[in-house]
């Protein structure tokens, strides 16, 4: 109560010298000066874009689009919408980054294993394709594998690969599969067979967890998906054929084509995240101390069983949150699509972008799906680590 | 009580065994390493008929059927590769169409990069403590020489070009993104609420979203965004928006050499009387940077590898260089050759690199294995 009527100077003093009062002043001079920069900002786009006469918004997402997309996995025409063709171009990214992180996780997973292996020669090699692929931009690597592709003979002097698979300057000629009458039930059994192996697995673990007793469990579930499915394919008469690209004079009947970008695309976000990923699993494998299989060894656990058993599930535990983080610069690094033409998300974003001038929301909108993409990754790390501490106690 | 011998009596000589399988020399060595099982075999065989396979065809492309001397593609007419373009087109690579009666700028920027590092990456290195005031000059030094001004002639940026680009975006994003990714983390870890959340919030952003999205952000959108009066040259923004995806990466970094520094070093400090700038500055971060190192010259590769990224907004980095000499109708064609001698210069650099990093990890891990 002494300090009222004191002078302004003391008061001061007194807030500089009380470390929460000092903090909350300096918060509010750092809120204060980004506000500044952000009206600074606010204004300079309003009145630039008043000089070019843009009207900021959402609104041209109905607009016609006007262009062509030739790699598409919902229809789509020149006549469709700005918005529609975003939708495309998220597709294509998410269709390439499945494939890519299909691929690069078993490349991963062999090469890191491999490369543990006491083969010396294999051991090198794996190395010399790590420390490569690594050290090259993926950029490069993309556009290389892209100019290799497109250098392929033309189309009439198609590579052929077993006589289904044709490689040439347009990309790769596949079989189409076609799905006949009956092959939905094919599928229903499919499904209903993974579904049964869940229910068996779920018991086998309790009890194996309530009496130590192990269960086939790898054989069992295979034979649960497997058998079924392939009675019911032979019963209904074998309903899947194979629409397999023939030669004619100039072009392919049948098959579908896969174009260059996508192939090159896919072959080189796959070596180069397998190569990351193979020292991921190293490293994880590395990671899980001698101790642990020198202790199975001596509870008499086969080799197999140890690797399978102790060895992995701890290593699991290292690599997966590593791994999660490869598979999001997987899918980012999928934005360098625009380098070869391959029409992602990016790429289309741009062409809008182009095409109707409205630059701030189009980049809005690639970071606002990035982002959920990321964030959406790094809240599944995060329950993934809580549950793997939970089982560690 | 008839007792019988344990042992057996012998009236003639055993067979003789054959000798024991070669546990040493090259035999025993490819015993052990390359067909200690079938599977090892089958892998060592394989192995053998992949390199079989590539090494002579390689060989023959690269060198024995190459042709080395010409003016244009029409010359080279031999079946392999064609690298008679090096000879014409090696300055533009390096140099871009920075002017070439200047280039020697550019050489002693790059010579005087050396003893700015050295006692940075090297610190037993004798003398160090006095050429630390050069590094910290260096970057004020570089631009100088690669820009002019003040009796130099004055290059402008745009005409920054080839691998001199890639490593000038990437040694400025990575020195900048340094003091930025210092502030970061320690936002990070501050126990101020609005600090720590605009921290955060930054760097989650610059690590969610694609590198190449920023650079439409530097090329497109900076412009929009700064008043009309006040423009700024494409590589300055291009550095700018580098610099701000780099310290996001970089403030992870940090954040873990701080978290690896002891609780006691903090308590210590604190006990000591020393506040927070002083606690940080002078305890703290000396200790977290240095564990950083490696980590920051991870970054550093990383960045640098995506200074390519450049050419989707039209710069002239190595890449597009080389794309743009393949499109040339004089050397149309040669895109391989091209971006096997780039990618052979990206690997030199960023492999010396990665293993001077693992050299760190290990002399810094003190654990034993």
């Amino acid at each position: 109560m002494a300090v009222t009527g004191a002078p302004a100077g003391f008061e001061l003093r007194r807030i500089w010298s009380d470390e929460r009062a000092r903090s909350a002043l300096f918060q509010i001079l750092v809120v204060l000066g980004l506000a500044l920069l952000v009206a600074f900002f606010v204004a300079n786009t309003i009145a630039n874009l008043q000089a070019r006469g843009l009207e900021p918004g959402f609104g041209f997402f109905g607009d016609q689009a006007f262009f062509d997309i030739n790699q598409k996995l919902i229809d789509y025409s020149s006549q469709s919408t700005f918005g529609r063709a975003l939708v495309v171009g998220l597709l294509n990214t998410l269709l390439v980054s499945a494939l890519g992180i299909i691929a690069a996780t078993v490349i991963g997973f062999l090469a890191g294993i491999l490369r543990l292996s006491n083969n010396w020669l294999v051991g090198r090699l794996i190395g010399v394709y790590v420390e490569f692929t690594r050290n090259v931009p993926v950029l490069l690597q993309i556009i290389f594998w892209w100019s290799i592709l497109t250098g392929l003979p033309k189309v009439a002097d198609s590579v052929s690969l077993g006589g289904a698979l044709f490689l040439n300057n347009r990309g790769v000629r596949m079989p189409a599969p076609i799905l006949e009458n009956g092959f939905g039930w094919v599928a229903i059994f499919f499904v209903l067979g993974i579904v049964a192996a869940l229910i068996v697995g779920r018991w086998a673990h309790r009890r194996h967890m309530a009496t130590g007793q192990p269960f086939p469990m790898l054989w069992v579930g295979l034979g649960l998906v497997i058998v079924p499915t392939l009675i019911v394919y032979f019963a209904l008469g074998q309903p899947l054929d194979w629409d397999v690209p023939e030669r004619t004079r100039f072009n392919f009947r049948g098959g579908f084509n896969v174009t260059p970008e996508l192939v090159a695309l896919w072959w080189a976000l796959s070596t180069y995240t397998g190569a990351f990923i193979s020292e991921i699993v190293r490293a994880g494998i590395l990671s899980v101390s001698k101790g642990q299989s020198e202790a199975a060894h001596a509870l008499g656990l086969r080799p197999g069983l140890t690797m399978r058993k102790i060895i992995i599930p701890q290593a699991l535990r290292v690599i997966i949150p590593p791994l999660t983080s490869q598979y999001l610069n997987l899918t980012k690094n999928s934005s360098l699509a625009i380098a070869i033409g391959y029409q992602d998300f990016v790429s289309i974003g741009n062409t809008v972008l182009n095409q109707s001038g409205q630059a701030i929301e189009v980049v809005a909108i690639w970071m606002v799906v990035y982002l959920s993409l990321s964030l959406g990754t790094s809240a599944f790390m995060n329950w993934y680590n809580s549950h793997i501490a939970l089982v560690e106690r | 009580m008839t007792s019988q011998p344990f042992f057996r009596q012998q009236s003639e000589l055993l067979p003789e065994r054959a000798p024991p399988a070669a546990t040493t020399g090259v035999i025993g060595w490819m015993r052990a390493n390359l067909f200690s099982g079938w599977l090892s075999t089958i892998l060592t065989l394989a192995g053998l008929y992949i390199l079989w396979l590539i090494i002579p065809g390689l060989l023959d492309w690269a060198f024995f059927d190459a042709d080395f001397q010409g003016d244009d593609r029409f010359a080279c007419t031999s079946s392999g590769a064609c690298w008679a373009w090096f000879d014409q087109r090696i300055d533009q690579f390096l140099y871009g169409f920075y002017p070439s009666e200047q280039t020697w700028r550019v050489d002693i920027a790059l010579l005087l990069l050396v003893p700015a590092l050295a006692p940075v990456l090297f610190d037993k290195m004798p003398g160090a403590k006095r050429l630390r005031w050069f590094s910290l000059a260096y970057p004020v030094v570089a631009t100088f020489l690669l820009i002019g001004g003040f009796g130099l002639e004055e290059v402008p940026t745009n005409k920054f070009g080839g691998f001199m680009l890639n490593v000038t975006v990437g040694l400025a994003g990575i020195v900048l993104s340094l003091p930025v990714g210092i502030v970061l983390a320690l936002g990070r870890r501050s126990r101020m609420p609005i600090v720590r959340a605009l921290s955060v919030a930054f760097i989650e952003v610059f690590r969610g979203v694609p590198l190449i999205t920023l650079l439409f952000v530097a090329a497109i959108l900076l412009p929009i965004f700064l008043p009309p009066s006040f423009s700024l040259d494409l590589v300055i923004r291009v550095i700018v928006v580098v610099t701000a995806f780099a310290s996001a990466y970089m403030a992870e970094v940090i954040r873990g050499g701080l978290q690896a520094v002891p609780r006691g070093q903090y308590e210590a400090a604190a006990a000591l009387g020393l506040g927070y700038w002083k606690m940080m500055g002078l305890i703290v971060l000396p200790q977290a940077l240095k564990i950083s190192i490696p980590g920051i010259v991870n970054t550093f590769i990383g960045l640098f590898k995506d200074t390519t990224l450049v050419i989707v907004i039209g710069l002239f980095d190595v890449l597009n260089i080389g794309r743009t000499m393949v499109s040339n109708p004089d050397w149309l064609g040669l895109a391989v050759e091209t971006q096997v001698f780039i990618s052979l210069f990206f690997f030199i650099v960023c492999f010396s690199m990665s293993r001077y990093s693992v050299h760190l990890e290990r002399r810094l891990d003190t654990t034993k294995r």
